[in-house]
This record gives structure tokens, sequence and C-alpha cells, in this order.
């Protein structure tokens, strides 16, 4: 490095490159630093891909969507487009809120708008919810890919997808609870919110939430975005909402990107937010108990029959059969009533 | 010439000492082996997804995303020309009473006591199995495989029904290299059984011992009649 730094500041740097949750809105650090998310933090990779054997320590992060505060202006949604460098193609107003009509491989990320009739307040309520990857603790996604390092966990709890590892099959879109993953039609490779991994890399934090005029989504240590969703809960508990609380599905071994729900009894109101989601037992069977022991069934049998049809003698014709074959064959042409020949 | 129950109008006694008998035609021949080319293709191009450790087999086909595109048109290729030896072969292989007693009586097969057994068509229940399996199978796996075939069929199921194709393909495609197996073993143990599927005939005495009734009535078929 040629750039002239003080002892203190490298210090700084060097703690900062080795781990660094930062809030959205904090200032990003002005030294140039290392990105932190390379195959050093690997904690997970798919289908067995490498992982580190001593993984970077990095503090969990997690991204907070407090639903209550978000006004549905999808500041998000263009920060995401611009620093992705994303198209999405242009939509047709089909009479919804949503733009486009639903996450693509181009639109990582999308407000969906859902309208309830609270029974017990009779009041109307405008549900919007910030829908992209998860980053489950548990990844479906992962689990399901069949190309080594196609998709990959950070010790910070980012799920990413590496594309030049990806071969395009799809396995992913099924393994998803969320139902998140979406395939580039032309590259055959896959999609999904990254987390900004490429910014949080460098201590910068996720380019939605910097965005976020309200602050309705928040970054930081997953520590901190838990105390922070409590204190929002508290509050939204205080003005009548009795069955708010922290969304952080259990079943994927909760999320990194986590949801304060006004109605967190009733997540399904958030258009179909899965009320319990865990990876389908579909899944976990098909990559679990089926792989070993299909192999080992299918290595059994080959082997069985090799060593059978090496050291048994097998079941030969003899002379005597063929004997037989042709006393038989000229009896049975005789003896067809009326018969006056052999038609051979 | 005499009815026709056990054996194929072009199955058919060559010479009579030694007797040779033609059991495939070459069509039939070819048939065979385009299916089975497409079948050891899509296991190693199947195989190479189903689990990481077999992951390398993706180099024979040109890496992971050609591996993935090609596999599916090599399955519609290998059910066309799987049809095509279906319509040719089902008839012979429908069930009939004697196969019960041949399984009853699987021990005397495996000792090679074939004497002890009835008199056989064309296929004994080893073989018929074999066809049938493959047939339901492939079936399961046509249909599953489409299922999944993200590329054209993005749409066509639900995400939970495309779980349940990609874990019935992946066990179907178990099921079926290990009937490939008995399959090739039971060709290969059953000495004087490849012939059939590569010169396209077998001997007097193989026929005479495994599949006696088909022999007869060839014989029968073949005894010339008077002009009429
Ligand atoms: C009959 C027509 C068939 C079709 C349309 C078909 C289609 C597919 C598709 C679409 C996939 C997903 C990967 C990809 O997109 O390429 C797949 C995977 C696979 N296929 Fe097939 N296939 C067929 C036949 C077979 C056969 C005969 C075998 C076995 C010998 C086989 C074995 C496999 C295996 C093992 C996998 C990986 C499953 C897993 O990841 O667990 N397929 N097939
Ligand atoms: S939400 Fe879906 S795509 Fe995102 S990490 Fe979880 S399983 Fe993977
Ligand atoms: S589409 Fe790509 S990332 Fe998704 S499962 Fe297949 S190889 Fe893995
Ligand atoms: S974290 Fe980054 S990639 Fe994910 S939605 Fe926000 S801006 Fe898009």
């Amino acid at each position: 490095m040629n750039i002239p730094v003080t002892q203190a500041t490298a210090a700084t740097a060097v703690a900062a490159a080795t781990d660094s949750p930062r809030t959205a809105v904090s200032n990003p650090p002005v030294q140039p630093m290392a990105s932190n998310l390379g195959q050093a933090a690997v904690v997970r990779s798919s289908a067995g891909g490498p992982v580190a054997e001593q993984p970077t320590a990095l503090t969990k992060v997690a991204k907070l969507i407090d639903i209550s505060k978000c006004i549905g202006c999808k500041a998000c949604q263009s920060a995401c487009i611009e620093w992705n460098d994303t198209h999405p193609a242009i939509g047709e107003n089909v009479g919804l809120y949503e733009n486009p009509h639903d996450l693509t491989d181009q639109m990582f990320t999308l407000m969906r708008f859902a309208e309830y009739d609270n029974p017990d307040t009779g009041d109307f309520e405008w549900l919007i919810r910030k829908d992209g990857c998860m980053h489950c603790e548990d990844p479906g996604c992962l689990k399901a890919c069949p190309a080594p390092g196609a998709i990959v966990q950070y010790s910070n709890g980012i799920v990413d997808f590496i594309h030049e590892n990806c071969i395009g099959c799809g396995y992913c879109i099924s393994g998803c609870p969320f139902d998140i993953p979406r395939m580039n039609p032309v590259e055959h490779k896959v999609y999904k919110c990254t987390l900004c991994s490429d910014r949080v890399a460098v201590g910068q934090g996720p380019a939605c939430a910097k965005a976020c005029p309200t602050q309705a989504i928040t970054f930081g240590s997953k520590d901190d975005m838990t105390t922070l969703a409590a204190e929002r809960i508290e509050d939204l508990k205080g003005r009548g909402y009795a069955n708010a609380g922290l969304y952080d599905p259990q079943g994927v071994g909760g999320t990194h990107v986590m949801y304060v729900l006004q109605h967190a009894d009733k997540p399904s109101l958030y258009n179909d937010l899965p009320d319990d989601p865990s990876i389908s037992g579909v899944v976990a069977n098909w990559k679990g108990a089926t792989k070993p022991v299909g192999l080992a069934a299918v290595g059994l049998a080959a082997a069985g029959a090799a060593a059978m049809a090496l050291f048994s003698r097998g079941n030969r014709v003899t002379v005597e059969d063929e004997r037989e074959a042709q006393l038989l064959v000229r009896d049975e042409m005789d003896s067809v009533p009326g018969s006056t020949g052999r038609d051979v | 010439m005499a009815g026709r129950q056990f054996s194929e109008s072009t199955d058919e006694i060559l010479s009579l000492r030694p007797v040779e008998v033609r059991r495939y035609v070459t069509f039939t021949r070819i048939n065979h082996w385009f299916t089975a080319l497409c079948f050891i293709l899509l296991m190693l191009s199947g195989f190479a997804l189903f689990h990481p450790a077999l992951f390398g087999l993706t180099a024979l086909f040109g890496g992971g995303q050609t591996t993935r595109w090609l596999h599916p048109f090599i399955g519609i290729a290998l059910s066309v020309s799987f049809l095509g030896m279906f319509v040719q072969l089902v008839h012979l292989n429908i069930l009939r009473r004697e196969d019960l007693v041949w399984t009853a009586q699987i021990g005397d097969v495996i000792a090679g006591h074939e004497e002890r057994l009835p008199e056989l068509g064309k296929y004994n229940f080893g073989q018929k199995s074999v066809f049938w399996g493959m047939f339901w199978l492939i079936l399961a796996l046509l249909i599953s495989g489409i299922m999944m075939w993200y590329q054209y069929f993005p749409d066509l199921v639900s995400v939970e029904t495309r779980r349940i194709a990609i874990f019935v393909h992946s066990v179907s495609a178990v099921l079926i290299v290990l009937v490939l197996i008995l399959h090739i073993f039971a060709a290969v143990w059953t000495q004087g059984t490849l012939r059939a599927m590569t010169r396209g005939t077998v001997t007097g005495g193989w026929s005479w011992r495994h599949h006696r009734k088909w022999l007869r009535e060839l014989a029968r078929r073949q005894s010339s009649k008077p002009a009429e």
C-alpha cells in the first residue's frame, strides 16, 4: 500500500478489514479497505465447495426492515437498481403499486403492498413489505444447489451467489422457502439480493438502507438490530399494536434480514410472508438420505453383479442342449398336420 | 402357417444343423443400442448433478452449464427411442400365468435347473420385469424431468410440485440404474444372450434351454404346407 497512513489509522484499518458491521447511516471509512468477504470468510459452500479452514470470525450482521415506518416510496428499489447496475424492463400498469410485478433477475427487492381491513379496530391498514432475500442462517437455496461453490455463506451471515460457478439449473429456486432467486434467461444464472456484500465487505451499509428516507431500513450487527427492533416493538405496543413483534424465523435458523411487523402473529397478512418457514421436508430428504443411500445401492449392486459375473460359472448352453434343439425343431416341423417339408 | 402367440413375425429359424434362430432384426438392434447410448449419457450427465462427488463428470460434456442444458434433450431422445422399443416388444412382454410359476421357482432359475420350470415364450419373467421397470421409470423420469426443466418450462408447475418432481426424478434415476445393472448382469450371466443384440441371432441350444415354447412355435410356423 503506498498511501501514507499513521500508526493509529493503520490499526483501525486493519481492525476494520477483519470485522466491520456498519450502520447504513454512519460515514463509511475513508481509508481504502481490503474486502473482508473473500474466500477466507466462507463458512458454507454449496455442493461441498471450498470453505475456509479457519474462517475469519466476522460479527453477524442484519438488515432490519421496520414495516411500520415504511412509506412505500421505493427509494430502496431505485438504490438497489443503481448500485447493482441492473436494468428492469419497463413494466405495464395493471392498477397495482407493485413495480415491477414480481422480483426479477434485474430487481432484487420489491415493495409489496397489501390492503388490510383490521377487524379488531375497524381501521384500514396499508401493509408495505420490502420483499427480497432473507439471508437465512440455514439457507434452502444453498442446500439445494448441485454446483460446488455457486452459493456461499460468509461468517457474517450473508448468503451470496457466485455466478461463475452457477450452472443455471434452478434448484435453488425450489430450495428457497421464500421464493426469492430469479433466473436470468440469457445468462442462465440466478440472481437475488446480495445484502450488498460488495459494500458491506468494505465497511459500507447496503444501498437500500442508505437510501431509505425514513430509516425504515437499518443495518448493523444482528445484536444491535435485535435491540433496536425491541425498542420499536415496545413503542408499537404502546400505540395499540398489541401483537407487534420481530420476524426472525427460527425454522431457518433465524435470518439476517428481519422485519418489525405490526401483526407478528399473522406474517401472512404481509403478502404471504410465510408464517413459519423452514426448508421443505421434500428438499431435505432429497438432499439428505437419498444421495448416500442411492449411491451406496448402485455401488453395491454393481460390485455384486460384477463379482457374480466374474466368479460364478454363469448359465451355459451345453452341447446336449444344441442336440435337443435340433430334435425338437425337426419333430415340431414334421408334426404339423399336412406338413410337406421344412421351410428353412 | 401355424398361429403366432409367442414370437414376432420376424423371428425365424435360419438353419437346422446346427439350429440358429433370428431373434432381433437390424432395426430393433439399432434402436436398442441408440437407447443404450442415450441411457449412458443421461446417467453420466444426471449423476454429475446428483452428488458433489460426481460433479467432475460435467467435464465430459464441456462443463456444468452444458451438462445442465444437454441432459433433458438426451432425455427426450431416450424417451422417443424407448417408445420405438416399446411398440415392438410390448405384446410379448405381457405377463402370463407361467411367469408366476417361474417367479415361485426363482431358486431353480438361479441354480440352472430350467428343466424343472414351465416352458417359456420369447421372454421370461425376469426379462419382462426389466422391460416394465424401464417403461415405468422412463415415464416417471420424463414427466418429472419436464417439470424440472427450468430453461423451457419455468412456470409449468408450482415450486412445491417441482420439489416433489426433483425428488421423484432422483429416486427414479437410482432405481433405473439398478434395473440397468440387473439387465446387463442377466445378459452376461445367461451365456449366449448378448449375441441376440449384437449379431441378432441365438443358437438353438440357447432357445431350447431358455425359451422352448418360442422355439417350438417358430418350428411349427416354418413347416411347409402344400400349396392351397
Ligand atoms: C426421460 C427424460 C428425462 C428428462 C426430460 C430429464 C430431465 C432432467 C432435468 C431437467 C434435470 C435437472 C437438471 C437439468 O436441468 O439438466 C435432470 C436431472 C437429473 N436427471 Fe434427468 N431427465 C430424463 C431422464 C433421466 C434418466 C434416464 C436418468 C438416469 C439414468 C436421469 C438422471 C438424472 C439425475 C440423476 C439428475 C440429477 C437429480 C438430482 O440432482 O438429484 N434423468 N433431469
Ligand atoms: S431467502 Fe431464499 S435465497 Fe435468500 S438465503 Fe434464504 S433460501 Fe437462500
Ligand atoms: S441455478 Fe445456479 S445457484 Fe441455483 S442451484 Fe443451480 S447452480 Fe446453484
Ligand atoms: S441489500 Fe443491496 S442488493 Fe439487497 S436489496 Fe438492498 S440494495 Fe438491493
